[in-house]
C-alpha cells in the first residue's frame, strides 16, 4: 500500500519539511507518491522528483496561495483514488488547517507532532511527546487501515538525488472557499539581525518579571552576545518581534547558543537546535531543552547571571 | 454576538514522574493543573469581541472530569458568562478527534456566531482540536490566528506562519479559530470577580456517540536522555566560569 505525501510550498516555494516527508515515507515502505496542490504546480515538479519518489501527483487550482478548504478536498480526492495507507504532512499551521478535518471526517487515525514511526507490518505505530516534551509516547491507530500523520519539521533527513517519478495530472472537484487569502504582511525587521550573530544570549519566561529584562540586556553587552528570547517575552511586548528564536521567529545558527530560563518547546527549538554549541541554565533538571545542549547546568538562572557579571 | 471558547485544563509536569498501572498515561499524583495558556488568550479575545459588538455572550466549553472546572473558573473570572462540561469516563486520555466529536454536539445546540479554541495544548501539543472540531460542525476555520476583525458574513483575520509571515484571510462566519498566543493581553481576574465566578452556571453533560478513537496511546516512557547535554556541576560561580571558558574557546 502506498504513502501519500502532500508537498508544502509558500509563495511558490517548496518548504523544505517537503523532503523530509518523503523521507518518512521510505521508511514506511511501499511506493511513495507525492501530491502538489497548486496554482502552477508544474514549477514544482522537479523540487520534489527526488530519490524515493515514485509518482507525483499535480492538483491544479485556482488559488495561489494556501487555502484550507481548497487543499483539503484536493488531498481527499486524492486519498480516495489512491487510498495510501498513510498520509503524511508536516506539523505546520498550513497543516493544522486542514490535517485534523481530513481524519475527522474519513475517521482516519490522527497524530500530529510525530517524531518518529515504525511500521510493525499490518500496523503503524508512531512517536510523539507529551507534557512538555518531558514524555514520550508511542501511539497506535486500533481499527485504522489509513491514518493521518502530522510529522516534526526536522526530524528526517531531507530525501536528495534526482527520482525520475512519473508525473500524473489529477483533477479535483473545485470546492468554494470560505477562507480565503487576501494579503501577506511581513514578518518584521528589528534593528538587528539575530541570524547573523555568533553568540546568542536567549531569555526565556524564567527571567519572570520585565524589570529582569535590562539586566540580561546589559550582560548581553557585557559578554559580547546578541540578546534574543523565546515566544512568551515577544507575545508580553517585552522583546522586538525580530529578536525570538524559533519556528514563528528567526532560525539562528550562532557558534555560541546561550538560554537560561527556556523550557526547549518543539517549536523553539525548531529555530536553534542545530546552533554550534548550546548552552543551557535551567531549574528544571528535567526541562527538554537539555536534550539537544551540549551543555547544561541546573541552577537558578539569577545566581548563574551574577557570577557572570563577576567575570565579563 | 455569542461565542463559544473551548478551554482545556492542562498538566505539567514537575520534576518526577511516575506512570499509570498500564502505563498509558502520566501517574496524576506528579502533575499540577492549570488552564491552558492558548485558552486564556481565547477567552480574551472573546470577551473583546463580545465587549466591542456592545452585548452578546461568551461560553466556556470544555472536556473534561470535575477537576477541570478549576480552569473553566478561570476563564469564568476572566468575564465569560457561564460554561458546560462534557465529562463520560470513556474520554479519559482521549485523542482530539474524540474531544472535537464531544465539544460538537454541544457547540451545535448553542450556535454561536464564533467558535475559538487555541492553537495547542501545552500537555498535548496537537494543534488538532478546533480544526476537527470545525469540519464535524461544517464551519469555517482558520488555524493559528493572531488577529481578529469581525465584519458582515466575514471576518478579517491574521493567520500566522512559520518564520512570522502573516496571511490575511478573509473567512465566512460563523468559523471556527484557533487562537495564537501574542493576540492579546489576557487579564487578570481580580479577587472579587475570582469569587463571583464561584456562582457563574457550569452545566454538565454526557457526550453522545463518540465513535471510533482516532488514535490510542500504546505506552508512555521517559525518553533515553542520547547524547544529552554535558551536565555542568557546581555552584553557581563554577557554572559560570565554565560558561566563560566555553564561549571563549568557541568564538576564539
Ligand atoms: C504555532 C506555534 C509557533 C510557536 N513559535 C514559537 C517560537 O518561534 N519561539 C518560541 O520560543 N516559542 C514558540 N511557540 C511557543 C512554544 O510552544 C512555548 O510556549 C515557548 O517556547 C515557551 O517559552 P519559554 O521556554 O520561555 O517558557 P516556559 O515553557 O514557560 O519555560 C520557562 C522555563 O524557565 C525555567 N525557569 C523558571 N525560573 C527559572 C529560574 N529562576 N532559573 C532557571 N530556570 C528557570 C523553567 O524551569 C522553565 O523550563 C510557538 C507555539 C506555537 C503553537
Ligand atoms: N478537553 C478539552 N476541552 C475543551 N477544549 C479542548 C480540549 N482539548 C483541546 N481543546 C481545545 O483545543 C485546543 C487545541 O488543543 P490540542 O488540539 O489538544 O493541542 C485547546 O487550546 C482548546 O481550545
Amino acid at each position: 500500500m502506498s504513502v501519500l505525501v502532500v508537498a508544502e510550498h509558500v509563495r511558490g516555494e517548496l518548504r523544505p519539511v517537503t523532503l523530509e516527508l518523503v523521507s518518512a515515507a521510505r521508511e514506511l515502505g511501499g511506493p511513495v507518491a507525492v501530491a502538489l496542490v497548486a496554482k502552477d504546480p508544474s514549477a514544482l515538479v522537479e523540487a520534489v522528483d527526488v530519490e524515493g519518489v515514485d509518482e507525483i501527483l499535480t492538483v491544479t487550482v485556482e488559488q495561489d496561495a494556501f487555502e484550507n478548504d481548497v487543499v483539503q478536498a484536493a488531498v481527499e480526492s486524492l486519498v480516495a483514488e489512491r487510498g495510501p495507507r498513510a498520509v503524511l504532512l508536516g506539523f505546520t499551521v498550513d497543516s493544522m488547517g486542514y490535517g485534523p478535518a481530513l481524519a475527522a471526517k474519513h475517521d482516519l487515525g490522527f497524530a500530529s507532532d510525530v517524531f518518529a514511526l515504525r511500521d510493525e507490518g499490518e500496523a503503524i505505530v508512531a512517536q510523539r511527546s507529551f507534557y512538555g516534551a518531558k514524555v514520550s509516547a508511542e501511539v497506535e491507530f486500533p481499527g485504522h487501515d489509513r491514518v493521518v500523520l502530522l510529522l516534526r519539521p526536522t526530524s528526517w533527513p531531507p530525501a536528495e538525488g534526482t527520482g525520475g517519478a512519473t508525473v500524473t495530472e489529477v483533477t479535483a472537484p473545485a470546492v468554494e472557499s470560505r477562507a480565503r487569502h487576501r494579503d501577506w504582511v511581513e514578518a518584521q525587521v528589528g534593528d538587528v539581525d539575530i541570524t547573523t550573530a555568533d553568540f546568542l544570549l536567549s531569555v526565556g519566561r524564567g527571567i519572570g518579571d520585565k524589570e529582569n529584562l535590562e539586566r540580561f540586556q546589559e550582560l548581553a553587552a557585557r559578554m559580547g552576545a546578541t540578546l534574543s528570547s523565546s515566544r512568551p517575552l515577544v507575545d508580553a511586548g517585552w522583546m522586538p518581534t525580530a529578536r525570538q528564536v524559533g519556528q514563528s521567529g528567526k532560525t539562528v545558527k550562532p557558534k555560541v547558543y546561550l538560554a537560561l530560563g527556556i523550557s526547549g518547546a518543539v517549536q523553539h527549538l525548531a529555530g536553534m537546535k542545530t546552533s554550534g554549541t548550546i548552552v543551557a541554565v535551567n531549574s528544571d533538571p528535567e526541562a527538554a531543552i537539555f536534550n539537544v545542549a551540549h551543555y547544561g547546568a541546573v541552577a537558578d538562572l539569577f545566581d548563574v547571571a551574577e557570577e557572570l557579571e563577576k567575570l565579563f | 454576538m455569542k461565542i463559544v471558547v473551548c478551554v482545556k485544563q492542562v498538566a505539567a509536569l514537575g520534576d518526577e514522574v511516575e506512570f499509570t498501572a498500564d502505563e498509558r498515561d502520566v501517574d496524576p499524583d506528579f502533575v499540577d493543573y492549570a488552564l491552558n495558556e492558548w485558552d486564556s488568550y481565547a477567552t480574551e479575545e472573546a470577551l473583546r469581541l463580545r465587549e466591542a459588538a456592545g452585548d452578546g455572550e461568551v461560553v466556556v466549553l470544555s472536556v473534561g472530569d470535575e477537576d477541570a472546572e478549576e480552569a473553566m473558573r478561570r476563564a469564568l473570572a476572566m468575564g465569560a458568562d457561564r460554561g458546560i462540561r462534557v465529562w463520560s469516563d470513556g474520554l479519559t486520555g482521549a485523542d482530539p478527534i474524540t474531544i472535537a466529536r464531544a465539544l460538537a454536539e454541544v457547540v451545535r445546540a448553542e450556535a454561536p456566531d464564533l467558535v475559538l479554541a487555541g492553537v495547542q495544548s501545552s500537555d498535548a501539543v496537537q494543534a488538532a482540536t478546533g480544526t476537527a472540531l470545525a469540519e464535524l460542525l461544517g464551519l469555517p476555520r482558520v488555524a493559528v490566528v493572531t488577529k481578529v476583525e469581525p465584519g458582515d458574513g466575514a471576518a478579517t483575520v491574521h493567520r500566522e506562519l512559520e518564520g512570522g509571515l502573516i496571511d490575511v484571510v478573509e473567512v465566512d462566519t460563523p468559523c471556527v479559530l484557533t487562537i495564537q498566543t501574542g493576540i492579546n493581553e489576557p487579564r487578570y481576574a481580580t479577587l472579587r470577580a475570582i469569587k463571583q465566578a464561584e456562582q457563574k452556571p457550569i452545566e454538565e453533560r454526557e457526550p453522545g456517540d463518540l465513535g471510533r478513537p482516532a488514535a490510542r496511546v500504546r505506552r508512555m516512557f521517559v525518553p533515553a536522555k542520547g547524547e544529552g547535554a554535558e551536565m555542568m556541576d557546581g555552584d553557581p560561580g563554577e557554572i559560570a566560569r565554565r560558561i566563560k571558558e566555553i564561549v571563549e574557546e568557541r568564538l576564539a
